[in-house]
C-alpha cells in the first residue's frame, strides 16, 4: 500500500469523525447552556480553548459570543477544524484513495459533505442547531458504518482504524474538558442536581447514556461518569476503547515499534491515574497529557508510514 | 405522437445516420425503426435515465471554475443516440490505423538514431530542428520492442462526400478511452432493446490489452510485473481516467510525490512496507514535467531520475520520452510521405489536405485564403490556439497573418471540413450535431485497435468543437455486422 494513500486514508477517517464530534461538542455545550439556571452563564469561550483554536478565532472574530463560537465551529472556512472544513478535508482526502475504499463511502462523504454545505446557515439559527448537528453526526456514522460493514480488512481499512480512533479518543477527552473547565466549583452543594444533569449531557453528546445506565449505574454521578469514559473497555467511544482499537490495528502492520511504545505509555499513564479522584485542575492536566500523548502517537506513525515531510511541502506549494 | 424524422435536416453534412431527410442509411434502420415507435418524451425520459446513471457512476471530468470554487469535477455529458458504423468500413480503418502508427513508431525511432528520413530529404530538416517535442536526452536509447508510441489515439473525421480523414495523431497522453467504456454501459441500460439486434460488438478488451502490452514492457521476467499508473493529481482534467484504468488493471495509481530513482537506477514507490520496485510506469504526464533532473527543473509532479532509470533499461514507460515529435501538425502533414518512406505503401487512411506555411508556395495560398482555411499551431492540443477562418473576425485574420509570417515553421492550415453529424438528443426531438471520433491503438508484441473509439459530439448546434472543456460530449460507438 501506498504511503500517500495511507496517509489519505488516515486523515478521511479522522476528519469525518473530527466532523461528528465537533457537533457532538457544540451538542453537548448548547444543551449546558440550556440547563444553567440564570444568573450563571458557563459561557462559550472554553470550547475555542478545548478544541485548540484560541490564536485562530481570535484573528477574525472579536467576542465569544454564542452566535461567534458556533458559527465559527460550525461553517468557519477560516478555521480548518470546523465541521464544513473538516468535510472539505475528508472528502480531499478520500477523492484520490476511491479505489482502496467501497465506492458507496465516497457517495456517502459527498452527500454528507453537500448536506454540511446547503444547511450550515440553517445549523447557525438556534431552532435549526440541533437537526443541523443531528445530520452531521448520523451522516458520519453512516459513513463508519459502511466501512465497518462492507470494506476489505486490508490495510487500507486499518489506517482508518487507526485514524478514526485517535481522532476519537482526542475528541472524547475535549468533550470531557469541556465540562471540567465550567464556572461552578466542585463542592457546591445546591448544585448538586445541576451537576448531575450536566454529566448526564455528556453521556448523551457521547451517545453513552443508555449503556452507562444499563452497564454502571442508575445514579449519574461525576466519578462514574469519569471511570466510564476514561477507563471502560465496553463502551466504544472510552479513551481506553479508542486506544485499544489503534493498539490492535498498529499490530497488523509492519515496523511499528516505536508506535506501539508510544500506545503502551498511553495506556499505562490510563492504568496509573485513577481519573474519578482528580479535581478539576489536576483532570484538566491530565487530560492534556493524554492530548500530548495522542500527537506524538501520530508524529511515529507518520514517521514510520507517511511521506517524508518534505515531499508533503513541496505537494502544499503546488 | 412518434419521433418525426421528417424534418430532421443534416444540410449540405455527411450523417452518419440518415442518407436524406427521414431516410435511414442500412445500419440505421433499426434505430430509426425503433424512434419511430416511440412517443413524445421517451427520448427525454431515456437521456435523463441515462444521465441519473453517469453521475451515480461518478463519471466526470475536472474543470476550473472560479465561481464554484476551482476546480470541480462535472458529470461527463453524454449522447444516449449512438453512432454506428458498419464492421466492413471498420476493418479498413482498423487496418489503415495499424500501418499509420507502424509507420509513426519507425519514425521516431529513426529520429532518434540515424535520421535517415532526413538524410534523404523525405523530411526536411528544419521541421526536425524547430520541433518542440523532439528530445535530445532521447537520442540512441532502444526502448523494448524498438516501440516508443505505445497508445496513441488518433482523431478520425468523415468529410461531405463521405471520406474518413486522420485529423490529427495524439502520441503524448491521449485521453478518452475510459469514456468509452463507461459509454457503453450506460447504452446497454438505456437501449437494451438494441443490444439483441444489432450485437454491437463489444468494446471491454481494452484494460486487459492495455495491462498485457504495459507487462510485455517489464525489465524483469516475472510472472506479475508491478504496473503503475502515473498521474498528476486529482487536479488534472483526466484524472478519472487515470483512477479508472489502475484501476480495471488492478494497477497502482501513483504520483511523482510517492516514486523514487535510487542511487541503483531502479525506481521504486513509497508504501507503508517499505520501498518497493515498480517495474513499468504508464505515464499521464507530459515530457516536460517527467523528470526535473532530465527536463524542467521546476516541475513538481514528476519523479527526479525516471529518464535515466528508463535509459538504464531499468523501467519500462509508456509512452517514451521523445514520442510526442511525431505528434506535432507539421510533421502530422508529412505522414503520407512517413508510410510510403518506411513501409513503402500507400497510405489505408487519407490525412485531411494540409498546407504547409514553411513551404512559400503553400503559405502564399494560405496568407490568401485565410477566410477559408483553418490554421492550426503546431504544438497545441484540445483546440487552442486555432484560427477558424469562415468564423473569424476580419482582426483576428490580420492577427493570424502575421503570426504566420512570423513563425512559418509552427503554423498549418486546412480546408474548413464539413464534418459529419449524428442525430442527437435535443429537447423532445432530435437534430443533427457534428462528430469525430478517436479510436486507440496499442502498440507492443502486437497492434490492437479500439472497437470503435471515443465519438466526441459538438452539442451546440453548428459548432465544430468536440472538445470536452469547450462544451463537447459524446456517445457510445457502434461497430455492427451488417450483410
Amino acid at each position: 500500500m501506498l504511503s500517500r494513500v495511507a496517509e489519505n486514508v488516515y486523515w478521511m477517517a479522522r476528519y469525518v469523525e473530527r466532523a461528528e464530534n465537533t457537533a457532538r461538542l457544540v451538542w453537548v455545550n448548547s444543551h449546558l447552556v440550556m440547563d444553567t439556571p440564570r444568573g450563571i452563564t458557563p459561557g462559550w469561550s472554553p470550547l475555542v480553548e478545548i478544541a485548540g483554536l484560541h490564536d485562530v478565532f481570535h484573528a477574525v472574530e472579536r467576542d465569544t459570543s454564542e452566535r461567534n463560537v458556533v458559527r465559527f465551529l460550525i461553517g468557519d472556512a477560516n478555521n480548518p477544524g470546523s465541521i464544513l472544513s473538516s468535510l472539505v478535508a475528508a472528502r480531499e482526502n478520500c477523492r484520490t484513495v476511491r479505489d482502496v475504499l467501497p465506492r458507496s463511502a465516497w457517495e456517502a462523504i459527498n452527500e454528507l459533505y453537500l448536506f454540511a454545505k446547503e444547511n450550515v446557515q440553517s445549523g447557525l439559527t438556534k431552532s435549526g442547531r440541533d437537526d443541523f448537528l443531528d445530520g452531521i453526526i448520523g451522516g458520519s456514522q453512516r459513513i463508519t458504518g459502511m466501512l465497518g460493514s462492507v470494506m476489505y480488512r486490508d490495510k487500507a481499512w486499518h489506517f482508518s482504524r487507526i485514524g478514526r480512533n485517535l481522532e476519537r479518543a482526542d475528541m472524547t477527552t475535549r468533550i470531557i474538558d469541556v465540562r471540567s473547565t465550567d464556572l461552578f466549583a466542585d463542592d457546591l452543594h445546591e448544585m448538586r442536581s445541576l451537576d448531575t444533569l450536566q454529566w448526564i449531557s455528556v453521556l448523551r453528546s457521547l451517545s453513552g447514556y443508555q449503556s452507562y445506565r444499563r452497564h454502571v449505574a442508575i445514579r449519574v454521578s461525576r466519578p462514574d461518569v469519569l471511570d466510564f469514559l476514561f477507563h471502560n473497555a465496553q463502551f466504544p467511544r472510552s479513551f481506553l476503547h479508542c486506544i485499544d482499537s489503534v493498539y490492535e490495528s498498529v499490530g497488523e502492520l509492519e515496523n511499528t515499534g516505536p508506535s506501539l511504545r508510544c500506545i503502551r505509555a498511553l495506556k499505562r499513564k490510563l492504568r496509573d491515574h485513577k481519573v474519578s479522584e482528580l479535581d478539576q485542575q489536576a483532570l484538566h492536566l491530565f487530560i492534556d497529557d493524554l492530548q500530548l500523548g495522542i500527537m506524538d502517537l501520530h508524529s511515529r506513525l507518520a514517521e514510520a508510514f507517511f511521506l517524508p515531510p518534505l515531499q508533503v511541502q513541496m505537494q502544499e506549494s503546488a | 405522437m412518434p419521433i418525426d424524422l421528417k424534418e430532421y435536416d443534416p444540410g449540405p453534412f455527411f450523417d452518419e445516420m440518415l442518407s436524406s431527410r427521414n431516410r435511414a442509411r442500412p445500419i440505421a434502420r433499426e434505430l430509426l425503426t425503433l424512434f419511430r415507435k416511440m412517443d413524445d418524451g421517451e427520448l427525454q425520459v431515456r437521456q435523463h435515465a441515462a444521465d441519473l446513471a453517469i453521475k451515480e457512476m461518478g463519471v466526470t471530468f475536472t474543470v476550473y471554475n472560479e465561481d464554484e470554487g476551482g476546480m470541480i469535477d462535472r458529470n461527463w455529458p453524454f449522447d444516449i443516440i449512438p453512432r454506428i458504423i458498419s464492421k466492413q468500413e471498420w476493418d479498413q480503418v482498423e487496418a489503415g490505423l495499424k500501418q499509420r502508427v507502424k509507420a509513426l513508431n519507425l519514425f521516431i525511432n529513426d529520429l532518434y538514431h540515424d535520421q535517415q528520413i532526413v538524410k534523404d530529404g523525405v523530411l526536411p530538416a528544419e521541421v526536425l530542428a524547430e520541433s518542440k517535442n523532439f528530445r535530445p536526452q532521447c537520442v540512441g536509447v532502444e526502448p523494448p520492442l524498438g516501440v516508443w508510441a505505445h497508445i496513441c489515439g488518433s482523431d478520425l473525421v468523415r468529410d461531405v462526400d463521405g471520406t474518413m480523414y486522420v485529423l490529427e495523431d495524439n502520441l503524448r497522453v491521449p485521453s478518452g478511452v475510459s469514456y468509452m467504456l463507461e459509454n457503453r454501459l450506460v447504452t446497454k441500460r438505456v437501449f437494451p432493446e438494441l443490444f439483441e439486434s444489432y450485437a454491437p460488438l463489444p468494446v471491454n478488451e481494452y484494460p486487459t490489452d492495455l495491462y498485457e502490452m504495459l507487462a510485455a514492457l517489464s525489465p524483469r521476467s516475472v510472472r506479475r510485473p508491478s504496473v503503475a499508473v502515473l498521474t498528476p493529481g486529482i487536479y488534472n482534467s483526466a484524472y478519472f481516467e487515470h483512477a479508472y484504468l489502475a484501476m480495471q488493471m488492478g494497477a497502482e495509481l501513483v504520483e511523482g510525490r510517492d516514486l523514487f530513482v535510487d542511487t541503483d537506477d531502479t525506481v521504486y514507490m513509497r508504501t507503508v512496507d517499505g520501498p518497493q520496485r515498480v517495474d513499468v510506469i504508464y505515464r499521464r504526464i507530459d515530457d516536460e514535467f517527467m523528470d526535473p533532473e532530465a527536463f524542467r527543473s521546476d516541475s513538481i509532479l514528476g519523479v527526479r531520475g525516471l529518464l535515466r532509470a528508463w535509459k538504464a533499461g531499468k523501467v519500462g514507460l509508456a509512452n517514451a520520452p521523445g514520442a510526442g515529435v511525431a505528434d506535432d501538425k507539421v510533421v502530422y502533414a508529412f505522414v503520407p510521405e512517413i508510410i510510403r518512406y518506411y513501409l513503402n505503401e500507400e497510405p489505408g487512411i487519407p490525412n485531411v489536405p494540409t498546407y504547409r506555411c514553411m513551404y512559400l508556395e503553400e503559405r502564399q495560398y494560405v496568407l490568401e485564403h485565410l477566410d477559408e482555411l483553418v490554421v492550426k499551431p503546431a504544438n497545441e492540443s484540445g483546440g487552442y490556439g486555432m484560427l477558424i477562418g469562415p468564423r473569424a473576425t476580419k482582426a483576428e485574420r490580420k492577427t493570424f497573418a502575421g503570426l504566420i509570417t512570423k513563425n512559418p515553421r509552427n503554423y498549418i492550415a486546412q480546408p474548413t471540413l464539413g464534418i459529419s453529424t449524428v442525430p442527437t438528443v435535443v429537447g423532445q426531438g432530435l437534430e443533427p450535431r457534428h462528430v469525430d471520433l478517436r479510436p486507440f491503438i496499442l502498440s507492443g508484441k502486437k497492434t490492437t485497435v479500439t472497437t470503435g473509439g471515443l465519438t466526441r459530439v459538438a452539442l451546440r448546434k453548428g459548432s465544430l468543437v468536440v472538445n470536452s472543456s469547450q462544451g463537447g460530449g459524446s456517445k457510445d460507438t457502434w461497430i455492427v455486422d451488417v450483410d
